[in-house]
């Protein structure tokens, strides 16, 4: 646009001022990026979720394992088209502190269960014929460098051996990768039979159950169903869909969307103050420029544009910057937290939306300024100069 | 007898100051005639400025019309008169309002944006305007590098750039040095006279107003003529 | 000193001018009130969930699980151990009973008072020396429960943040009803977010048998653990972790409260920048529209130093007003807030106080000085640097 050199001139008048400005800008949008990333992370478990997946847990506790012998009865409910367990086991490996899950499981139900995840077929049937074995995901094969043929001994923090020892030792036979551009594939898979044998203690119980239900049963009805069989047992039972199960276990957490947005609230608030402030300054120095644009011919209306022209560049500039950056440090940050909070990404609506954020304060940051200059009254301008 | 460019008929302008109204014209009747150059004297709240306002478009008489080239403006809303005044008026003041963000030639091209011309074509105009007032030289620098009478010459060139019928000049020379301010009233002398432009010029100056054609003495919201000498 | 009298002249000066200033000053002073706000509130959660995990640990308990167990929820031990713990060395007797409780504990599910959402609380079965291993416990309202009866004693933290766990309520849990006969105060420790009962009626309604997962002993001092984890560890019957309390606790808090100061620090400092943006904004703007007054305090002989200290003095000024802003704000709307967050080490909810500390606040005062040293040193660099001739000219 022809005016846009003027407009840049314009903005660039008082150098210091500017710059700081744009800095204030660049500050509040990186921060946001990181922020939205954080919160990106935490609802990662919801979206990577299928909505006909659903999970049984015990009705008050996660961590309360359920009876085996509930799988059958699952199974039979009206509605399931198939059904799997899985468990928490809670090892780790190397080091203490840097966990990554394992989970005892069955071989061909599970990845039955789960079509997103790939994996040769002769890998699953080495894995299905080894009780011993276990698979991995790509994720956790590369970080560890571990591959097909390893032996990886996990230590027990959970489940002692019946012999007494803590070391449960697998065989890596396979490596599995997935569809889904938010799953996660730094985990361990291993067979629940091995798991049961070995065991000292738990026998007989599985960590949650996950079904299918069939194409065109209503998960609800089915959830409430299942519910309904085990009420007033001593494993009282809770189904949700996957997405829903995810929410509430970010939830525990507390309300992180909320603090996000307090924060970033105030953050916004100051930085309104500091370019609304900056805009009109910008006017008032101005004053008889603005008056010597109306009489050149310029309308009302076009100088209240090119305030807010100027308000919304000095937005733009400051927030793109932010946004990058804030988008290489999401990347190294996802790298370092990856097994601590996986999923940190500065999404495509997460960046639309700081874009419109961006256009929008850059209007509210220069409304008032560029409605008065709107509004000047050529005369008294003049005069006053 | 030349035609005529402008004319005010039966013009009042009243300001509220507070409680009281203040009657600044008082029912005036001008005809300015094409390529004229007046000039304009009169004691300070004479209402002389306020003319020139009027002719401007700038402001609207209490009463009466303002009649310049075809159009009404008296008559015209805030917008219309902004399209207006921008192919049909320049305006040169005494503290010369050149934006301080513009490189002179800049400044001069600024009115040109808001026509259709291509970049090239404004370039090429304001070169022109530039050359007409002598400053071909110094056109990427910028106010603060200029004298007072170099920044006056970019204010008049700037005032020409798009062909204005009229040019309206407030005190042009009050912030000028003797010798500078006969150099520049000496440049609209030639605007008048080899470039024919309507020339209107408010001063207080008795010897600026001897370059003009003729003076009109402003006085309590009235004029008078004064012959040339 | 000529030069501290023309300093404070010069201040004054700036700040009786202020109000003409007032818009670009405001900002300044809001900006530093939002960054120690933010600070405030996130290191407050921090020192809180600090103080409520921490304040648990005493030197002169002992707590012992089974080898390996990263929390008591991981671990087991029976009967018989329990009883060699007991009778170990380095533990502290009364008579010829030991000062010890072993305890297990199940999690159960409680409605938060502030939205009805699920939480899950510990439920923890205790001996009857459970209130002796423990600094600073007593029972605050209606009495301890009888041993054998299905009667729980609620911390105080839990009562507050979840419903229904009032005196003279009852609650179920699956099957089986309980009567709440008491309220315990245990100094803010993360024990008050749990609910107390005798051990042997919760192995009951739980069906655990005689396992416990852990045990808590009180020590004859500070130094006998050693004695106690060499015997324990040399005897084969038993395979334990024996940790004081104050490190039992110290690792378990280590995770989340790590996380909150990862996430806080940064975050605080990011603002800060952005404050010191805004400080300079300001004060830059106010040199320049000082800049006719600066040139004749110049020419009337005060020396550059008195402005350009007096410039910084006014940022500082401004900073601090702003800090105390902040910081105010912060202890009105947090102090006491109390919340409740996943403790990943036992799976239930910690419910925290956030603890606007007066340490706390010193801390965002200092942020704020910074803020406003750095704010106004370079403006004040400009300031006093003005050549005098070109700052009368633009009279």
């Amino acid at each position: 646009m022809k005016y846009f050199g003027f407009i840049w001139r314009n903005v660039w008048r008082k150098k210091i001022r500017t710059s700081l400005t744009m800095l204030s800008v660049f500050v509040a949008f990186l921060l946001f990026a990181l922020l939205s990333a954080i919160g990106y992370a935490f609802k990662s478990g919801e979206d990577a979720a299928d909505a006909e997946r659903l999970i049984v847990i015990d009705k008050i506790t996660l961590i309360n394992p359920l009876p085996f012998a509930y799988k059958n009865r699952i199974a039979a409910t009206e509605g399931v088209h198939s059904v799997t367990h899985a468990s928490w086991f809670g090892g780790y490996y190397q080091d203490p502190r840097s966990q990554f899950p394992q989970f005892p499981t069955e071989p061909y139900e599970y990845f039955a269960m789960y079509p997103e995840l790939n994996m040769p077929e002769y890998q699953l049937d080495a894995w299905a014929r080894n009780r011993q074995g276990a698979v991995i995901g790509r994720e956790l094969a590369e970080q560890y460098s571990l591959k097909v043929g390893d032996r990886i001994p996990i230590q027990a923090t959970i489940w002692t051996k019946a012999d007494g020892g803590r070391t449960w030792e697998f065989d890596i036979e396979g490596i599995f990768e997935t569809d889904d551009p938010r799953g996660s594939t730094a985990y361990l898979l291993f067979q629940y039979d091995y798991f049961e044998e070995a065991r000292a203690f738990g026998k007989g119980t599985v960590g949650w159950y996950i079904l299918r239900v069939k194409p065109g049963a209503d998960p609800v009805q089915v959830a409430n169903a299942i519910d309904l069989q085990f009420a007033n047992s001593p494993n009282e039972t809770e189904t949700s869909t996957e997405a829903a199960f995810a929410q509430s276990f970010a939830k525990q957490f507390g309300n992180i969307a909320m603090i996000v947005s307090l924060i970033l609230g105030a953050v916004f608030f100051t930085l309104l103050l500091v370019s609304g402030n900056t805009m009109s300054q910008s006017v008032r120095e101005r004053i008889s420029e603005l008056a010597v644009l109306k009489t050149l011919g310029f309308s009302d209306r076009s100088v209240l544009g090119i305030v807010l022209a100027e308000s919304i560049v000095i937005m733009l500039i400051g927030g793109l910057l932010g946004l990058g950056v804030g988008w290489v440090l999401v990347q190294g940050a996802a790298k370092a937290m990856g097994t601590f909070l996986p999923g940190m990404f500065l999404s495509p609506t997460a960046t639309i939306t700081a874009i419109a954020i961006m256009i929008g304060a850059g209007i509210a940051a220069g409304i008032f300024p560029a409605v008065k200059a709107m509004r000047l009254s050529i005369i008294d301008a003049l005069a006053r100069a | 007898m030349s035609e005529v460019l402008a004319t005010l008929t039966g013009v009042s302008k009243t300001y509220q100051k507070g409680k009281e109204s203040v009657e600044v014209l008082h029912n005036l009747d001008i005809e300015i005639p094409k390529g004229d150059f007046i000039a304009i004297m009169g004691p300070s709240g004479s209402g002389k400025t306020t003319l020139l306002n009027l002719l401007g478009g700038l402001d609207k008489p209490t009463s009466g019309t303002v009649r310049v080239g075809d159009a009404e403006i008296s008559s015209m809303s805030n917008n219309q008169l902004s399209r207006w005044r921008s192919t049909n008026i320049g305006f040169i003041f005494q503290f010369y309002n050149l934006l301080p963000v513009l490189t002179a030639q800049k400044n001069v091209e600024l009115p040109l944006l808001l026509t259709n011309f291509g970049s090239a074509e404004r370039a090429h105009r304001a070169g022109i305007a530039l050359e007409i007032v002598g400053l071909e030289g110094r056109t990427d620098h910028y106010p603060r590098e200029l004298s007072g009478g170099q920044e006056q010459r970019v204010a008049i060139a700037r005032a020409i750039v798009s062909d204005p019928m009229l040019l309206l000049c407030d005190e042009p020379t009050g912030d000028l040095d003797r010798e500078t301010a006969a150099e520049i009233l000496g440049l609209l002398q030639i605007l008048n006279r080899e470039h024919g432009k309507t020339i209107v010029m408010v001063t207080h100056d008795a010897q600026a107003a001897e370059f003009a054609n003729r003076t009109m003495i402003c006085d309590k919201g009235t004029l008078e003529h004064q012959e040339a000498v | 000193m000529i030069t501290i009298k023309q300093i404070i002249a010069v201040t004054l000066l700036n700040l009786r001018n202020l109000p003409q200033r007032f818009a670009s000053s405001a900002v300044a002073v809001v900006g530093v009130a939002a960054v120690v706000l933010v600070f405030a509130a996130v290191l407050s959660m921090a020192a809180g969930l600090e103080r409520t995990m921490l304040s648990a640990g005493s030197d002169n308990t002992a707590v012992i699980m089974r080898s390996g167990a990263t929390s008591e929820l991981n671990s087991g031990l029976s009967n018989e151990q329990t009883l060699i713990i007991g009778n170990a060395p380095g533990v502290l007797k009364d008579g010829d009973n030991a000062i010890m409780s072993a305890e297990l504990y199940v999690i159960t599910d409680v409605k938060k008072l502030s939205n009805q959402t699920d939480a899950n609380v510990p439920f923890r079965g205790v001996q009857a020396g459970a209130f002796e291993v423990r600094d600073n416990i007593r029972i605050s309202d209606g009495r301890m429960f009888e041993p054998g009866k299905n009667e729980i004693v609620v911390g105080r933290a839990a009562q507050q943040e979840f419903m229904g766990l009032n005196v003279g309520d009852t609650i179920r849990f699956g099957q089986t009803e309980w009567s709440i006969v008491g309220t315990f105060d245990a100094g803010g420790s993360v024990s008050e977010s749990e609910l107390w009962t005798d051990v042997r009626v919760l192995q009951n309604a739980y069906r655990r048998g005689n396992s416990f997962q852990s045990v808590r002993v009180r020590l004859e001092s500070p130094d006998s653990i050693e004695t106690l984890r060499q015997a324990l560890d040399d005897d084969p019957r038993i395979d334990p972790d024996v940790m004081s309390e104050r490190d039992y606790y110290s690792s378990q808090s280590q995770g989340l409260v790590q996380f909150i100061k990862l996430i806080g620090y940064p975050l605080t400092i990011l603002m800060a920048i952005g404050a010191v943006f805004g400080a300079l904004n300001s004060m830059y703007s106010s040199v320049s529209v000082r800049g006719k007054e600066i040139a004749t305090l110049r020419a009337l002989g005060f020396g550059p130093m008195a402005v350009l200290f007096s410039t910084v003095i006014e940022s500082v000024l401004l900073a601090l007003v702003g800090g105390l802003l902040g910081g105010l704000l912060a202890y009105l709307a947090f102090n006491g807030f109390t919340a409740s967050t996943l403790n990943g080490q036992s799976f239930s909810q910690v419910v925290f106080d956030f603890a606007v500390t007066p340490e706390l606040l010193m801390q965002g005062m200092k942020a704020a000085l910074v803020i406003g040293v750095i704010g106004g040193f370079f403006p004040a660099i400009r300031a006093a640097r003005l050549p005098v001739a070109q700052a009368l000219r633009e009279l």
